[in-house]
């Protein structure tokens, strides 16, 4: 971990000069020196880093072809030449991990940027107008949380199709309210304030002031839900493909390689091991991160 | 009581209707004709022009919403295209097998996550509460359906103790049931216990703060009734509350742990459905489910009235 340290750093500025020019340099930079003495949500950090590494190089990283089938090497249990074995077509399941990270990652991020997106539109509309916009809003909330999430989701994805893409849309989609809920409990917390009422009162269109007034301030919130909902996303992306319903075989993916693994489980154990430990590391780690940011951006635990 | 009882079920109608209208939307998401598409692997004509008259396909949208709410409300929620068995019919047959899965979970859950909560509030800081936590951060970031197929390979494969697969009713023989349900049952509580004991260890903290557990102290009872007589009752009405919330996930976990030791419970249902192209039991499902959450959701919210004493008398 010897590159940790000067990553650390640079973030660090990138962060600080990110916010600089439109929030305010303090609170960032300060939450940033708070989480950086928070040695698990660094833990989580750097484990996130290592992923998205390995699923950017992947074709470098990974020692073979995640699909490159090899008959004389069926199910041979991890040795020197396959360090996580090999599967029921002779497969590499190291580089199909490696891969599979792709899935996995790509789901967690789109995923949730479809929420964010939705969430924010909807939940400021409600928050902003009050009234009969809101009222609906928040039932049509309630309906949507009504439908367990994984539940809905399987339902959103069967009358969509059985695609990974489609299976990013339905996870979105499912964890969309939470969003909503949380932007409308923020902007109905920061329209009272003074700032907002003269924003109005020098004419600024609701767009103007939803964009510099609000969004800043309920940013914090947002991004500690987000780093929370990428951790569960990971989770119904490997759950969905497990079930046959996001990423579809050979490509590879985590929940399909468990899928697969769970038919042989008596020959080739190692099989259902290593990419379910991928999917718990993962998403171990972005809960670590987003219980830190969380202690990090409270403004209460300054 | 009873003017709080009918307030609370009064504000559960707007929910209803729009967990109707989002179920009935699915159906918009199919590409193309829904009767072509409905009628699945038998592409006959005669069938197609049954689907689409029974649909209503040649009425506009809010039309048909209202014929296919009026055919709920009687309790019909269509029929499933491979086994022409009423979706209802399904969903009742197939609802004992979850719900003795859930209710085992739930048990299992408890079991693991209030002592757990207790330890950890009363002896913050400790090996016993850094423990719980790690536990807790570990059932929420593990992927559920894993740690099934672990136990699977522990438990069934390797001891040879337990039954991978299999499931037997229980009043067919109790005890294979059992065999059969422990390891479903383990994986789901465990997945639940992590939620329920942040919530127990917060709500217990909160509690021991108050002046009548000091009271309770000062009079010199033992920390054991304190804890387990005065701090307890009170710390877990929340827990109600917010154990309630979790039976969301147990229902969506039920799915994939039925899948994964393959019991015959509605999880399977809907994803052989899913594959089958059997829309409407996919949808007949959802509602059920919605419907079972929404109400055991207002009889936690009850529960937490009655065991209230503050809000009682208000």
């Amino acid at each position: 971990m010897s590159h940790a340290k000067p990553m650390t750093t640079s973030t660090a500025t990138t962060l600080a000069a990110q916010s600089g020019s439109r929030v305010e340099y303090g609170p960032w930079l300060r939450a940033w020196k708070k989480l950086s003495r928070n040695r698990m949500a660094l833990a989580g950090l750097y484990i996130i880093l290592f992923f998205i590494f390995l699923a950017i190089f992947a074709p470098w990283v990974s020692p073979d072809d995640p699909l490159a089938t090899n008959w004389g090497a069926i199910r041979k249990p991890p040795g020197m030449e396959h360090w996580f074995g090999t599967d029921e077509l002779g497969r590499d399941v190291l580089s199909r991990v490696i891969w599979g990270a792709r899935a996995s990652l790509l789901a967690g991020i789109v995923s949730v940027a479809i929420s964010l997106v939705l969430g924010i539109l909807i939940g400021m509309l409600a928050g902003y107008f009050g009234g009969i916009v809101d009222a609906l809003i928040c039932r049509m909330t309630d309906a949507f949380l009504a439908c367990p999430f994984l539940i809905l989701a399987i339902a959103l994805a069967a009358f969509l199709g059985p695609n990974l893409t489609n299976a990013m849309i339905a996870i979105g989609v499912s964890a969309a309210p939470i969003f909503v809920r949380l932007t409308r409990a923020q902007v109905l917390n920061v329209k009272v304030e003074d700032y907002i009422e003269a924003a109005r009162a020098i004419g600024c269109s609701p767009m103007r002031i939803a964009q510099s007034h609000l969004l800043p301030n309920i940013t914090p919130p947002l991004i500690v839900q987000s780093t929370l909902a990428i951790a569960s996303a990971v989770i119904a992306e490997a759950s969905l493909s497990f079930l046959g319903l996001g990423q579809q075989p050979p490509e590879p993916s985590w929940g399909s390689m468990l899928n697969t693994a769970k038919n042989f489980m008596e020959d080739a154990p190692w099989m259902a091991v290593w990419p379910g430990l991928a999917i718990f590391v993962l998403v171990l780690a972005f809960n670590l991160l987003g219980d830190g940011l969380r202690d990090a951006l409270d403004p209460r635990s300054r | 009581m009873f003017a709080f009882f009918i307030r609370r079920l009064v504000s559960l109608l707007p929910t209803l209707v729009f967990v109707s209208m989002l179920i009935f939307g699915l159906q918009q998401l199919l590409p193309g004709d829904p009767a072509q598409i409905l009628a699945g692997e038998d592409q006959s004509p005669e069938l197609i022009a049954h689907l689409r008259e029974k649909m209503h396909l040649d009425q506009p949208l809010p039309v048909r919403y209202f014929y296919w709410l009026e055919g709920v409300l009687h309790g019909d929620l269509g029929e499933s295209v491979r086994t022409q068995q009423p979706v209802l019919e399904l969903i009742l047959q197939k609802l004992p097998v979850t719900a003795e899965l859930a209710l085992l979970s739930m048990l299992i859950g408890l079991l693991i996550s209030i002592p757990a909560g207790i330890i950890s509030a009363v002896r913050p800081g400790t090996f016993w509460d850094y423990g719980a936590n790690a536990f807790a951060l570990s059932g929420l970031s593990v992927p559920h359906f894993w740690l099934g197929i672990l136990m699977i390979l522990l438990f069934s494969v390797e001891l040879g103790w337990l039954p991978a697969s299999g499931y037997v009713s229980p009043f067919e023989n109790l005890r294979e049931n059992l065999a059969a349900m422990v390891m479903p049952a383990f994986v789901l509580g465990t997945g639940i216990s992590a939620v329920l004991m942040r919530h127990t260890r917060s709500s217990m903290m909160q509690v021991l703060s108050a002046d009548y557990v000091r009271t309770a102290r000062a009079k010199g009872l033992s920390e054991r009734v304190v804890v387990l007589k005065h701090a307890l009752r009170n710390a877990l009405t929340p827990v109600i509350t917010l154990g309630a919330l979790e039976l969301g996930t147990l229902l969506s976990g039920a799915v994939l742990t039925e899948q994964v030791f393959t019991i015959p419970g509605f999880g399977k249902l809907i994803i052989d459905a899913v594959f089958n192209r059997d829309y409407a039991v996919v949808q007949g499902v959802v509602l059920v489910t919605a419907t079972v959450y929404i109400l055991l959701n207002l009889m936690a919210d009850i529960a937490y009235f009655v065991f209230n004493p503050r809000l009682r008398h208000a």
